[in-house]
């Protein structure tokens, strides 16, 4: 667990308020009424088609909602668009486009119209170099693996420096191995930046080792919300058990 | 697995029994003329003249032209279609935009006259612009405007299905990022249009190449005539056969070249008819590009629309009553209905007889080794019947039947297995998914039950194929009934298709009549793609 106060201070950190949401999609209703604390990492749990993308995708704004509010550091977003919030987001898959170099993904965290100053660049190449991709500056997406493209994507968030950081499953298609190897990397970023990370995952070892709060979500709604340490104890909610079942009781953290 | 069962699956044999008639259809057709070369090499010597070039010169430039004026529009067609996913009527819009695929090209250049001709519906606005009389679209300007017609949709729809491909994360990611509207362009869609933009264009350029009744209708004389019209002239009316072989062997080196050049690129010869999903809308667009846009699509459906409703409007003019009671048009329905429905059915038992041999190939190799030469053929032998231009098999048994029989009255079987196989690539697409699901879900099973052969496609197969063989059959029904390539040439007034008649009554000059034949066999053809596309819905669903 990375919870250590020695990193830069929070002096930005800001929380994450849904108050009231509702927002439906087909079938699909969903409404939300949750606070995700300031400066910590929330792992956001929960069977699929629960709605736990479609709760990342209201904060980002990827979605607005029928009703109700989301709140970034207490002033309403809701009519902002996706690139006015305070907002990185990660995904799955397809964070990079195909056809730019490495450094030039990374760039577009600085200006999306990839006119970069010379201190742009020396920014982009620093970040490269904090995610551990320094000298692969020039590649093309295609000649990474999995795990170095989503460093990439990291390497974006760094410049981008938003108080939120949005994480949709951004591990799952990685092996245990490279995985815990990329929480460590977002558990050190998150130590130095101090943003407020929301990280939806299906692993209860992610959230183990690094998610400080846990949100789960439920048929369309935030059902519990608590800390960590008392998710995984006997006390955690019931429905949260069963859908770890007893894997997530059994695997060490 | 082994080689004991491959020889004894008769779906391989029913393959090479198909392969080898394909073969004979069009390596016959070869043999005719290279024969007929070597017999009067003087005559070929002497068929290299200015003539010759001038008409291969006009091809290429057509076709470039054609291809330019289709592909740059439809950039930016395709990318204000996909800028705007609630724009009103897009569906509808991009419905249409599928019909001058589905409309026979005879049925196409007149409505085209109809609209543009000297004595078209817009005559008098266009005399007015230009300052005197409107002297119509004879010539280079008549097949350009119809060329565009037919492959300005076409290429909107491919280059839309391109910018589909962009994933939504990314136009997310684009949004998050604050991307404005050029440089979404330049960072996100120009990438995904320049993919598409070589095999759209070169797709294009092949069909511009090889279109044959666009030119024969709206091509004035020698100064606008390509290849496959010169064949045709060659032929028909100077009955010049060196010269035919000449101009055929040089159609041939031409599709060779640039069906290479396209599979270098990777281009997909046979286009799609897939309706996009459009999008959710994540970027902001200004009011000025909304105008821009929205302008534009207004532009391309006028220009699509414009001929379809002048066909309809020409048409009902017609004295249609009259037209349905004369003796020569009931002949040539008739004719028509026959021919293609004979040939949609050869096309579709040859296409089903491909597409299995070819998955019980794929069966029977060892995992991991290569393609034998029979799948390679089975496999992709269907699509380079595309390559090879109705008229150019045509041009071939002409010459060697003249000399056995009464070519004029062949005219039937010719015009079935011609149009059989030029349906092939297109029945094969409708058919081999769905063949390929069945088998394998049924294989195995079929296996340890020991049902084959006839039983196999009577209790197994047939139930799941049916669909789409209906699909490929409507498909090829509809190419076969639009079809002018072979019936020109071994067409007569004993032996006379719908196209065929149609082009008679536009040589003599009888528009009304001609234009009411157009709107009948144009809402044949429609109604029957219409069907194809519903049948093969249906199976997704």
């Amino acid at each position: 667990m990375t919870t250590a106060n020695n990193g830069i201070a929070a002096t930005k950190a800001l929380a994450v308020t849904l108050d009231g949401v509702s927002f439906s999609y087909g079938e699909a209703s969903f409404r939300f009424d949750v606070e995700f604390a300031a400066g910590r990492i929330t792992a956001i749990m929960g069977p699929s088609g629960s709605g736990k993308s479609t709760l990342l995708n209201l904060v980002a704004g990827f979605e607005s909602p029928g009703a109700g509010k989301v709140l970034i550091g207490g002033i309403d977003v809701g009519n902002a668009p996706p690139s006015a919030r305070p907002v990185s987001m990660v995904f799955q898959e397809n964070n990079l486009f195909a056809h730019l170099s490495v450094e030039d993904n990374v760039g577009l965290g600085r200006s999306p119209s990839l006119k970069l100053t010379a201190d742009d660049q020396h920014a982009v190449a620093k970040a490269l170099g904090r995610v551990g991709l320094a000298g692969k500056e020039k590649r093309l997406p295609r000649e990474l693996s999995g795990g170095e493209r989503q460093r990439v994507a990291l390497a974006r968030v760094l410049i981008r420096d938003r108080p939120v950081l949005l994480l949709d499953e951004p591990f799952a298609s990685l092996g245990p191995a490279l995985r815990e190897d990329m929480l460590d990397l977002m558990a050190g970023i998150h130590t130095e930046r101090r943003m407020t990370v929301l990280f939806v995952t299906h692993q209860p070892q992610d959230a183990r080792r690094i998610g400080q709060q846990i949100a789960f979500v439920d048929e369309g709604r935030v059902a519990a919300t608590g800390s960590a340490a008392d998710f995984f104890d006997r006390a955690g909610p019931d429905a949260f058990r069963r859908y770890i079942g007893d894997r997530g009781g059994s695997v060490a953290g | 697995m082994c080689s004991v069962h491959s020889a004894r699956d008769s779906r391989i044999t029913a393959g090479v029994v198909v392969l080898a008639a394909i073969t004979l259809l069009i390596g016959g057709a070869f043999a005719s003329l290279a024969l007929e070369g070597a017999h009067d090499l003087s005559g070929v010597a002497s068929a290299f003249d200015s003539y010759l070039f001038r008409v291969a010169r006009f091809t290429l430039w057509q076709a470039a032209l054609s291809t330019l004026l289709s592909v740059v529009p439809a950039l930016f067609v395709a990318r204000a279609l996909s800028r705007h996913p609630d724009f009103p009527g897009r569906r509808l819009i991009l419905q249409l935009f599928t019909v001058p695929l589905a409309l026979p090209a005879i049925v196409a250049a007149l409505g085209i006259l109809a609209l543009y001709g000297r004595a078209g519906y817009l005559a008098n606005i266009l005399g007015k612009f230009g300052g005197g009389e409107w002297p119509g679209i004879y010539g280079l300007s008549g097949i350009l405007v119809a060329h565009v017609f037919f492959n300005l949709p076409l290429a909107t729809r491919l280059f839309l299905e391109a910018l589909g491909t962009v994933p939504v994360d990314q136009w997310r990611l684009a949004s998050q990022l604050g991307m404005d509207s050029r440089s979404a362009f330049r960072l996100i869609e120009w990438p995904a249009l320049r993919a598409a933009l070589p095999g759209v264009a070169g797709l294009v350029f092949m069909l511009c190449i090889t279109s044959f009744t666009i030119v024969l209708t709206l091509g004035g004389g020698p100064a606008a005539t390509t290849l496959e019209v010169a064949i045709y002239q060659a032929l028909r009316f100077d009955f010049d056969p060196a010269r035919a072989v000449i101009l055929t062997f040089l159609q041939i080196v031409l599709t060779f070249v640039v069906v290479a050049m396209l599979t270098r690129l990777g281009a997909n010869t046979v286009g799609d008819a897939n309706l996009p999903v459009p999008p959710r809308r994540y970027l902001a667009t200004s009011t000025t590009e909304a105008v821009f846009n929205a302008g534009l699509i207004v532009l391309a459906l006028l220009f699509v629309a414009g001929p379809m409703a002048a066909t309809v409007l020409a048409g009902l003019e017609a004295d249609l009553a009259r037209l349905a009671g004369e003796g020569a048009v009931r002949r040539a329905t008739l004719t028509s209905a026959g021919l293609s429905f004979l040939s949609a059915l050869l096309c579709v038992m040859l296409s089903l007889s491909l597409i299995a041999a070819r998955r019980a190939l794929a069966l029977h190799r060892r995992a991991g080794s290569a393609m034998s030469l029979l799948e390679h053929a089975a496999d992709t032998g269907a699509g380079f019947v595309l390559v090879v231009p109705p008229i150019v098999i045509g041009a071939g048994w002409f010459l060697v039947l003249r000399k056995i029989t009464d070519v004029f009255a062949i005219a039937p079987v010719m015009v079935v297995a011609v149009n059989a196989v030029m349906a092939m690539p297109f029945a094969i697409r409708a058919v081999r998914p769905a063949y390929d699901a069945a088998s394998e879900r049924h294989e195995r099973l079929c296996r340890a039950l020991g049902i084959s052969g006839w039983n196999r496609l009577r209790l197994v197969d047939w139930p799941s194929l049916r669909r789409p063989l209906a699909t490929g059959f409507a498909f090829a029904m509809a190419l076969s009934l639009g079809d002018l390539g072979v019936i020109a040439l071994f067409g007569s007034d004993s032996v006379q298709t719908l196209p065929y008649l149609l082009l008679a009554r536009m040589g003599s000059y009888r528009t009304a009549d001609a234009a009411g034949l157009a709107l009948l066999l144009g809402l044949v053809c429609l109604m029957l793609v219409i069907a194809a596309d519903w049948l093969g819905r249906e199976v997704k669903a």
